[in-house]
This record gives structure tokens, C-alpha cells and sequence, in this order.
């Protein structure tokens, strides 16, 4: 499959089950909603060190939050209810509460819930107030700049974590121009983050290593440097790999998300030094959801 | 099918207990094992169909005419249903009820709502004393649902209150949320003495500031308060004057207490803008 002169390799992305929650916060502005998805969603590319993997989902205009103020949905991403509700607390309790004017609200439904206000409700030392409103409960925390609003939990659900691709380009510039492309559409669509730095990861992983202690190493396969001395993945003129991480919640919207990204990508052409698109894998033994390209692209 | 309606024929003499009226209870029986439903009417029990004449079929809905205030606990205790007033109500109307709707067109007598743990009352008339209280010898009022008043309400408006709201269009009589554990009430007139009077924890929110405010309760300041406007957009689907209120008053003056109980109950009062 070629499209605007960039091959489509023959392959599939293998992503795995996680959790996933969703939160809105609102501020006075979306400038401070902002300073608190960014700070809440910080240091959480990956959960092999951070934990959790989160993004920020959207923007969202004053009328479509419970409060009315200018908002942010963020999603979470964790291996298990567990962590996710553990990273979930602290991120809370870290980022929202301390960000001056924010509030912070359930973005998701259902029975299985995890604590969002339940236990940082305490730092009002015995001044906090709860209300309840419809079904919903809300804890107002008493802060220096007034209140701190924060519903009790948030829902959560199961949901897919890893879907990527990967593009080849002839230069590191050209492979970025592409991924930005790539990212600008994926951003439009709902329930998916991408949770590396700007979206795009350049250090693609594989697990394990010749150190023992570690977890995951450089995937040196697609590392252009090293063409020369291990077996590779690239073809001579391939100088930069960048991937495109993609977590959803559920596949559907990761098969979406991927497509769009995809042919983003291939819109810059081969002209423009965008050679392949590839996808990460492990044999296929150990993620329970395969996205294969060509098929998402058909 | 169309609703059950009861109408009465004439103004009785002593109270009907009303509370084995119930849409729960009648939707396996046929209109004419409801005329034989037993009713407490004074010191003695008559049959239902002695009191009122009976048409349609629908008991989820079930209409009540030319009533009167000597129809006492309508809707106690429902579960499940829609009961239309047409007439004054007498007292414990919806005595604990668990869910369903009870629309009065006219006056409801005293302990309106009490112990109600679910559903809606909507008097579209006067309430009397202790709306949503709780009975002599209960440790808790109202513990859930919501009391929509378009009248005034009499005196201890949601006295030892546990959950839930009142919302009154109109006036509030005196000791209004006293002793109340927890909840809301918000009122769009005028307040009696000692609002609060007690008050554990809930939210006392009112248009215009009471005459007296008890002497345990401390002016925090005027806030703008954020989950004012959750507040008020719960307020949008209802029909009544709270469904109109701008959700954008978020600005209150705040009086915490009652600080000779817990203290952590709160009058606000709207500041104008």
C-alpha cells in the first residue's frame, strides 16, 4: 500500500487493556485551566516510570462544563483501577487543588468509580462542606482564594492503551513536520490522548534488557545510527524514526485516531521526505489489540 | 388509559387517613377493589367508595378532586407513582415517601414532606408548619428528594432536615432549618426569626437577608461561591420561579454556624447586583 508516494508497511500496532478515567477541570479562564491539565498531566508518558499515562482530551467552552467556566477533559490512563486511582488522588491533590480558581469535575459515568474529592476533601481539616446535588455529591474545600469545588469520584472504564505508528522520513525536520501534522488531526478526534510530549516519542521502546534491572530499552532496530552494526528495520535512506503513541478508550476510537494521524502524515508526501509509515509490536503475544495498517487505512 | 381519579363527594366531618392510597399499592387491583379499600375516617373505618367516586383505570396516576384539608398523609409511604391534588391536602402529605411525584394544587397542611426520602413534592399553595421536619420523637426530617413550595411555609421549615431541598417561592416562618442536620433550603421571600437556629451542617440560602439572624452564627464575608451555580442548574427543570433565577448569582454573604452545635451550617444570603 503506497499513499502519496509513503509505503505503508505491512504490519500492525499491538496495544494492550488498561483503565481509563476522564476529568473536567474549570478555571476563571482557560489559561488557568490549562496551567492545571498541563501540571495535572505532566510527567505522564508512560506508565513504565510514571505511573499513569494522561493528555489533555479537549478543550471545552464554558457551556459545555457543569459549572459553566471554561474547562479541560483530561484523561488517565492506568494499568489497573488500583494505580490509576492512586496516581488519580495524587495528581488531584498536587495539581487541581493547589491551581488558584480551578474545580474539578467527573468526566465519566458508571458504577466502577475511583475517589476524585472523597479523600481531598480532608485537607480542609474538618471546615470542608459537602453538598449534594441530584445524584451527585461535590466537596467544598476551603482554600486561600475561596473554595475548592471537587466532585467526590469520577467513573472509570476499561480501555486501550498503546496504539502507535511510526513514521520514516529521510531527516529528523521532515519526520517532525509529518508527526505535527499527524498529531494537529488526531487532536480533533474524542476519547483518545496521546500522551508523549507534544504526542510524538522518539525513543520507541522494546521490553527488556541487557541490564537486568531494566524494564524497557532503546528499540535499535529503528535507530538510524546504529543501521550499520545491529539488524534494522530502516533502508538506507530512512535518518529519522518518530512514533505517535495513542491511547483510547476504546479501540474504535484508537482505530480512528490512528487513521487520521496516518493520513495526515502520508498528506506531507513523499516529496516532502516521509518514506514509511511502520507500527510497533511485540510479536503479537502480548497486547490483545492489533491495529493493522493497511487495514485501518482500507 | 386514563388516570385514576378520585373525587369527593362531600366535605367530611372527621380526618381520612389517606395513606393506603397509594399508586404502589393499587396497581393489581380493579377500580372496584378500590371503592372496598378501608379508610380510617375518624374513630371508625369506611369503605373507600362510601367517601369517593372512582373512574378511570391508571393507577400510576392518580388524580384526587374537590379535595380537602381533612385528607390527611397522601402519598405516604409511595413508592412508585404520580398523585395530582386538586384541592387543599391536610397534613403529612407524602409522609416518607421513597419516590414518585405529588403535584397539590392548593394548601398542605402540617409536616408536608417529612421523613421523605426520595421523589417530589410540588405545593403549588401554602405548606404549614414543620415542611419537611421531622415528627415529634424522629431524629430526622426530610432525608432526600425535593420539596418545592410556590406559597409560604409555616413555622420549623425543615427542622432536624437530614438531606435533600426545600425550595420556597414564597415566605418562611420562624426557626426555619433549625436543628437541620444537613441539606438545603432556599427561600425567594421573606424569613422569620432564627433561621438556623441550631443547625448542624446544610445550606440555608435566601433572597433577602432574614430580621434576625441568631447571635451563634458569624458574617464570614461575601464570596463568590462556585457550586451556587450547580446549585441552580439543578433549579432549570423545575416549574417554578427557581427554574428562572440567573445562574450566574454566585455572589452571597456568608454566616456559618450555628457554632453552639458543630457550626459547620452556613446562611447565605444573596447580595444584590
Amino acid at each position: 500500500m503506497i499513499i502519496n508516494g509513503v509505503t505503508i508497511d505491512d504490519t500492525f500496532a499491538e496495544a494492550f487493556g488498561m483503565k481509563a478515567t476522564r476529568v473536567l477541570i474549570t478555571a476563571i479562564n482557560h489559561r488557568w485551566a490549562r496551567y492545571a491539565a498541563e501540571a495535572m498531566t505532566g510527567f505522564a508518558t508512560s506508565i513504565i516510570g510514571c505511573g499513569v499515562e494522561a493528555g489533555i482530551e479537549a478543550e471545552l467552552p464554558a457551556e459545555e462544563t457543569p459549572d459553566g467556566r471554561d474547562g479541560i477533559s483530561v484523561l488517565l490512563f492506568g494499568m489497573s483501577s488500583k494505580v490509576l486511582g492512586k496516581q488519580l488522588a495524587n495528581r488531584v491533590g498536587q495539581c487541581l487543588l493547589t491551581a488558584p480558581t480551578t474545580a474539578v469535575f467527573a468526566g465519566m459515568g458508571g458504577d466502577k468509580t475511583l475517589d476524585l474529592g472523597r479523600n481531598i476533601r480532608f485537607f480542609g481539616d474538618g471546615f470542608q462542606t459537602s453538598k449534594l446535588i441530584g445524584e451527585r455529591r461535590y466537596w467544598r474545600v476551603p482554600v486561600m482564594d475561596g473554595e475548592f469545588l471537587c466532585e467526590e469520584s469520577t467513573g472509570y472504564t476499561s480501555a486501550v492503551g498503546g496504539g502507535n505508528f511510526q513514521v520514516l522520513a529521510t531527516s529528523e525536520a521532515q519526520a517532525l513536520n509529518a508527526c505535527e501534522a499527524a498529531i494537529d488531526a488526531m487532536r480533533k478526534v474524542p476519547n483518545v490522548i496521546m500522551p508523549f510530549p507534544g504526542g510524538v516519542v522518539r525513543s520507541g521502546s522494546k521490553i527488556g534488557s541487557k541490564y537486568s534491572e531494566l524494564p524497557a530499552s532503546t528499540h535499535q532496530v529503528y535507530c538510524p545510527t546504529l543501521k550499520g552494526i545491529t539488524d534494522t528495520q530502516l533502508t538506507p535512506e530512512i535518518e529519522s524514526v518518530l512514533e505517535i503513541v495513542v491511547n483510547g478508550v476504546n479501540d474504535s476510537d484508537v482505530r480512528i485516531a490512528m487513521r487520521a494521524g496516518i493520513e495526515a502524515a502520508c498528506a506531507v508526501g513523499a516529496q516532502q521526505g516521509v518514506k514509511r509509515i511502520s507500527a510497533c509490536n511485540y510479536g503479537g503475544k502480548l497486547g490483545q489489540f492489533h491495529f493493522h495498517l493497511r487495514e485501518i487505512l482500507a | 388509559m386514563t388516570a385514576l381519579t378520585l373525587t369527593l363527594r362531600d366535605k367530611p366531618r372527621h380526618r381520612i387517613d389517606m395513606a393506603a392510597v397509594r399508586p404502589d399499592r393499587l396497581s393489581d387491583l380493579r377500580p372496584e377493589d378500590v371503592a372496598r379499600l378501608s379508610l380510617d375516617y375518624g374513630n371508625r373505618q369506611v369503605l373507600l367508595g362510601e367517601l369517593f367516586d372512582i373512574t378511570g383505570r391508571d393507577p400510576h396516576h392518580l388524580i384526587i378532586r374537590n379535595s380537602c384539608s381533612l385528607l390527611d398523609a397522601i402519598g405516604a409511604g409511595m413508592e412508585t407513582g404520580h398523585i395530582s391534588i386538586h384541592g387543599n391536602s391536610g397534613d403529612y402529605l407524602g409522609l416518607g415517601m421513597h419516590s414518585g411525584a405529588i403535584e397539590a394544587h392548593g394548601d398542605s397542611g402540617h409536616w408536608t414532606g417529612s421523613g421523605m426520602q426520595n421523589g417530589m413534592i410540588h405545593v403549588d399553595g401554602n405548606c404549614g408548619d414543620f415542611a419537611g421536619a421531622a415528627l415529634p420523637g424522629e431524629h430526622q426530617g426530610m432525608r432526600g428528594g425535593t420539596l418545592l413550595i410556590t406559597g409560604n411555609t409555616g413555622d420549623r421549615t425543615g427542622d432536624r432536615m437530614r438531606r435533600g431541598q426545600i425550595l420556597i417561592e414564597g415566605d418562611a416562618g420562624d426557626y426555619c432549618g433549625a436543628r437541620m442536620v444537613a441539606g438545603t433550603i432556599a427561600v425567594l421571600g421573606k424569613v422569620g426569626i432564627a433561621p438556623g437556629y441550631g443547625m448542624r451542617r446544610g445550606t440555608l440560602l435566601f433572597e433577602h437577608r432574614p430580621a434576625s439572624i441568631p447571635a451563634t452564627f458569624n458574617d464570614c464575608g461575601q464570596h463568590t461561591l462556585g457550586f451556587l451555580r450547580l446549585l441552580l442548574n439543578s433549579f432549570s427543570e423545575l416549574n417554578s420561579r427557581f427554574s428562572q433565577l440567573d445562574s450566574n448569582r454566585l455572589r452571597v454573604r456568608r454566616y456559618s454556624g450555628d457554632l453552639a452545635c458543630d457550626g459547620k451550617g452556613e446562611i447565605l444570603v444573596w447580595v444584590s447586583y
